[in-house]
């Protein structure tokens, strides 16, 4: 017989302000299997939970429902209750009157109607749950971090340093990522490449880290703590065991009029080149598109100059398998294409440029040797004018969101902007200043306040390329109510901070959620920031939303955290919530091995006692089985079902929100 | 298309009196026959919706009705003015149906909202897809011609359709099948002054001196538009330019059915080229 | 065995749907707990019951529903490639296709039954959904085609 416990939260007043929690319990008490039902002003509490546990032992209670927020909040910790007071965590489910109901509603009769139905749903399905054991699984103690930006680079170290093994996969040939892009950092004005460096040396040389450059994740199988991943290595056509970086082969090859996706096209790079002085491998790699030789098959120059024998023009793309017990996901960002303003030239005028332009021509290494130059003719900008927002906080064109580092970055331009060129003038055009960080709020007003950089309140309107090569800019002084014009030498956006392009395509290898600006989607906003909804993978840096330097390294070494916390272990449990086979009935089609997205339906025979085999059936591994259930409704003759959600209890759920008429006569059980 | 509804409007009639000319020649041409519109009234352009709301509705939804009843399926409203009310309004009723009632009360006339509003670029594209080049015997070769298209012909969601409102392109196929060549520059959607040719002039002085300035920086030769009141503020205030010391030196603005009409090489005159204040007919002797 | 009696009628307006919403665990839940913690107000007509995938959801589930009462059920899940087990959605697209051709031909009005794809991310279109149904099936009426003996009058 069923000794089911209610267990009713008010959960402050954001339950009890729409669902008359008393009526509610009341109502409870009258299901059939119920023996004990009752509510509190916050059950997930420790009196709360003291309780569950107590009602647990009085009672003798053979399952229990807590009517409270969503499982996805609470589920664990009341589980954890349960256990704790001797009843398996699995006889414990929860009823959403909070998410799906007090929040949602106002009219206090229909809220309440809908809890005790709500209620009555998950009581009738306890009773069908059965005692389930936690499966155990193995952990592969190593960590796959997709990314080699500082985020990436940030988890590698950290989880070295933990003594577990790291493969740091990044796609382009060098790691560093945005950040050794940076002339500057904000808000102490520390040189990029000099705190960065460091890092990337050590991540490349430390015992515990495999660096797979020039490499992009093709698939992932499996589940946390035995995940599979494929790693593409592309060819690189420079064997890096015989590489020394001499540079004797981008000396002389004659595809030399590549733009440099490093310096933002400022500069030319070769088709045989590394991406910046302080590449990490610094090793060069071949670009295939551009090499004379592996496109019409001549030239070879390169090869013939490599005093080590290092060029291999035969080299092809390896596929790489990697077991893992975990991945961390630090991807980084882009930044938004601003040809969709029309109004500010459609990404056409050369001298108007982005953030990342403006670094390029700021870095002591880079196309200019740190001065400030018109990419046009090369001239120094007398007047340069920084615009804000371009694409943020605009729904039309560009993106909603902010992208949160603009601000700080464009303070950081006009001061670099005005330590370079004596007597310049930097104009601001804002919307806002968002500064919140530590030292940020100060540093903008040393930008004002220091080195006279002019903040214009108001939006730009206009910005095109008069005849002369002056750049016209049109916008709005909001403070002073007048409309203001700009004639600039060089203008810079900022470009909103988005997702790559391929995030996406990375997320559902992964199976792991993407917002609508396609940023990855993490556990839960407040409380599992560095989560995801998949077991076993992380997130950290600005894949995740825009964010700083200092908050990528931290984000980084709170997933190294959590990815430490998973190998503490040598044995991971796993939800018990797994599939199985009634072997009499099992017909053998094979419908459900096919249907199975894990591959964790396989065929078993069974054996009659000279070892003969009599029939062969269907079989779930249940260290595979994640627990989807697509084997069930597939199965013609119901011969496989899933724990936790069986035929019996969906069913039995359904009929409990069945309206029926008082007093007629009904079917039902108990 | 064998024949199509012809709202001229009050500008046609008067001041734009070359783009009915000119639009006219150009439909003869193509053996495409214009339906006036019978017993239309003012759109109400500019001053009826600084008046009231229910008025700036109800003067376009009675052409729409008359046209409606007349049995046409489509109107041509050559000025970007009365095509920017006819095409609005025709929109506004589309979103907001209940209007239909409360106009019929006030106009006495009833109206399903089915006729089409086509503006003066749908329509010469139209005709240049139905093989109106094939006719261009006098094309004007490399002349160089700024578009310009200011705000009615550019702006107005679902009003302005398939063109983009930062950086249109909707002329430019007309222009070079002119012979013409597309002079990119930056004054493309600038307002001339609009409506303030009356109230203000001194404003529209300002703003089509930048537009013609622009134009003359970018090494046009002449502006192409398609609106009577564009056409009027840079043709009429080019004295006033001068005497307030905002120009120097003349630049013809066509219509772009005049240039079209002289690459179709219609006689100058009968397209109202002799009828401009600033000089247009030199142009008419660029045809090869 | 006595059942309470479920409240679903509203005394004011009269006839008020009851709808049963078969969602996924890992999108439309969630997405339901998004709108949630947003406190946007949905109709308090439908009842969602959480399955893992919509991949476990059978037709046999859905009849199930509707004789039992629902006068529309909807399903919902995973967009199409963000399944959290790859590929439950697909398997649920499929047998969708083929269940509302199943539904028209034993003569039974098809858009009683709801599908869709809610993500995680999509509060504000749970809500809107929600609302909608019931919108359209409160002007549908009751719907008592499979078992007319459960219905009121």
């Amino acid at each position: 017989m069923a000794r089911v416990g209610v267990f009713i939260c008010h959960c402050g007043e954001n339950i009890a302000r729409t669902v008359d929690v008393a009526a509610a319990a009341a109502a409870a008490a009258k299901f059939p299997g119920v023996v004990y039902s009752v509510d509190y002003k916050y059950m997930c509490s420790d009196p709360g939970q003291q309780l569950i546990r107590k009602a647990i032992a009085d009672h003798k209670l053979t399952g229990a429902v807590v009517a409270a927020c969503s499982p996805r909040m609470h589920e664990n910790t009341f589980r954890r209750a349960a256990a704790a007071a001797g009843m398996n965590p699995y006889l414990l489910e929860m009823a959403n009157v909070r998410e799906h109901c007090a929040w949602v509603h106002s009219d206090r009769a229909a809220a309440t109607a809908k809890a005790i139905d709500l209620i009555r749903v998950m009581v009738e399905k306890v009773k069908r749950n059965r005692s389930l054991k936690t499966i155990t699984v193995p952990v592969e103690p190593t960590a796959v971090v997709i990314g080699g930006g500082i985020a990436g680079i940030q988890a590698a170290l950290d989880i070295a340093a933990g003594g577990k093994q790291v493969v740091l996969i990044e796609k382009s040939p060098s790691l560093g990522g945005h950040m050794a892009r940076l002339s500057e950092t904000f808000p102490t004005l520390d040189c990029s490449q000099c705190i960065l460096t460091p890092r990337m040396v050590e991540a490349a040389n430390h015992p515990n880290i495999t660096l797979m450059t020039s490499s992009e994740v093709e698939s992932v199988g499996g589940f946390v703590g035995n995940f599979e991943v494929t790693v593409r290595r592309k060819a690189r056509y420079v064997d890096p065991a015989k590489c020394t970086g001499c540079g004797e082969c981008w000396s002389k090859c004659p595809s030399k009029n590549i733009p440099s996706e490093f310096d933002a096209g400022l500069s030319r790079r070769t088709a045989i080149y590394r991406a910046s002085p302080q590449a990490v491998p610094n090793q060069p790699v071949i670009d295939a598109q551009h090499c004379l030789m592996l496109t019409k098959g001549r030239c070879g120059v390169c090869a013939k100059v490599c005093p080590r024998g290092a060029i291999n023009f035969k080299d092809a793309d390896e596929l790489v398998k990697v077991k893992a017990g975990a991945i961390v996901l630090a991807t980084g960002f882009e930044l938004w294409d601003h040809s969709a303003y029309g109004e500010y030239g459609a990404g056409r005028i050369a001298d108007v440029i982005d953030g990342f332009a403006f670094e390029r021509l700021a870095s002591a290494s880079g196309p200019t040797a740190g001065e400030i130059r018109r990419p046009s003719d090369g001239a120094e900008p007398k007047t340069v004018v920084f615009v804000q927002c371009c694409g943020s906080r605009d729904e039309k064109v560009g993106v909603k969101y902010c992208s949160k580092i603009c601000c700080m970055y464009t303070a950081k331009h006009a001061m670099l902007y005005a330590h370079k060129v004596h007597g310049g003038r930097a104009v601001v055009f804002y919307m806002d200043i968002r500064s919140a960080g530590k030292g940020y709020d100060e540093f903008v007003r040393r930008a004002i306040e220091k080195d006279g950089a002019e903040y214009i309140r108001g939006r730009v309107s206009k910005i095109y390329r008069r005849a002369d090569g002056k750049i016209t800019v049109r916008g709005t002084d909001t403070l002073a109510g007048m409309p203001v014009t700009v004639e600039a030498d060089m203008v810079v956006l900022a470009d909103a901070v988005t997702p790559r392009a391929d995030a996406q395509k990375l997320a559902r290898m992964l199976g792991v959620a993407y917002d609508a600006d396609g940023f990855f989607s993490e556990a839960h906003p407040k409380l599992r920031p560095v989560e995801t909804a998949v077991a076993g993978v992380y997130l950290a840096g600005a894949c995740q939303a825009p964010k700083d330097i200092p908050e990528s390294v931290s984000q980084a070494s709170a997933a190294a955290a959590k990815v430490l916390g998973l190998f503490s272990k040598p044995k991971l449990e796993r939800e018990p919530i797994v599939s199985h086979v009634n072997r009499i009935t099992c017909a053998h089609c094979r419908a459900c091995i096919n249907a199975c997205p894990y591959k964790a339906i396989e065929d078993f025979n069974i054996l009659d006692r000279s070892g003969k085999v009599l029939r062969t059936v269907s079989n779930v591994n249940e260290g595979l089985c994640q627990g989807c259930g697509t084997c069930v409704s597939v199965c013609r003759s119901k011969s496989i079902d899933l724990d936790g959600f069986t035929d019996e209890q969906v069913y039995l759920q359904i009929a409990a929100l069945e309206p029926v008429e008082a007093g007629a006569k009904t079917e039902g059980s108990s | 298309m064998k024949s199509i509804g012809y709202y001229p409007g009050c500008a046609l009639a008067c001041s734009g009196i070359e783009l009915d000319l000119s639009i006219r020649e150009l439909s003869r041409l193509a053996e495409v026959e214009l339906c006036e519109v019978a017993d239309w009234n003012c759109c109400g352009a500019s001053s009826a919706h600084s008046t009231g709301h229910d008025l700036a509705v109800a003067l376009p939804y009675r052409v729409l009705a008359l046209a409606e009843a007349q049995g046409l399926t489509e109107v041509l409203a050559p000025c970007a003015s009365c095509f920017s009310r006819l095409k609005g309004t025709l929109v506004r009723l589309r979103r907001n149906p209940e209007m239909l009632e409360k106009m019929a009360g006030l106009t006495g006339r009833p109206c399903r909202n089915s006729v089409a509003v086509v503006n003066v670029l749908e329509y010469l594209n139209r005709l240049l897809k139905d093989g109106l080049a094939g006719k261009f015997t006098a094309p004007l070769k490399g002349v160089k011609v700024a578009a310009y298209y200011g705000c009615l012909l550019s702006r107005g969601e679902d009003i302005v359709e398939g063109d983009d409102a930062e950086n249109p392109t909707g002329m430019e196929a007309a222009i070079r099948a002119a012979g013409c060549e597309v002079v990119p520059w930056n004054f493309a959607t600038e307002c001339c002054g609009g409506a303030f040719s009356l109230a203000k002039p001194e404003a529209v002085v300002e703003l089509s001196a930048a537009i013609l300035g622009d134009a003359e920086q970018a090494g046009a030769q002449m502006i192409v538009t398609g609106c009577p009141m564009c056409h009027s503020n840079l043709d009429m205030r080019q004295r006033a330019m001068s005497a307030a010391g905002r120009r120097t030196g003349s630049m013809p603005i066509l219509y772009l059915s005049e240039l079209l009409g002289l690459a179709a090489g219609i006689a100058p005159k009968a397209i109202g080229l002799d009828r401009h204040f600033t000089d247009a007919m030199s142009v008419a002797g660029r045809s090869a | 065995m006595e059942k309470t009696e479920t409240i679903t009628e509203n005394a004011r307006t009269g006839f008020e749907p009851h709808i049963i919403a078969f969602v996924c665990n890992w999108c439309t839940y969630a997405g339901a707990d998004l709108a949630g913690t947003s406190r946007l107000q949905y109709a308090p007509n439908v009842r969602i019951i959480k399955l893992p995938c919509t991949g476990r959801i059978d037709p046999l589930l859905v009849l199930k529903a509707f004789q039992g009462g629902a006068d529309a059920v909807l399903v919902s899940g995973c967009h199409p490639g963000d399944c959290h087990y790859t590929s439950g959605n697909y398997h649920a697209r499929r047998r969708w296709s083929v269940f509302g051709k199943l539904l028209a031909f034993a003569g039974i009005d098809g858009r009683r039954l709801y599908f869709s794809w809610v993500s995680a991310a999509e509060g504000q279109k749970f809500a809107d959904l929600i609302n909608s149904i019931t919108k359209e099936v409160h002007a549908a009426g009751p719907f008592d085609r499979i078992n007319p003996a459960r219905r009121r009058a």
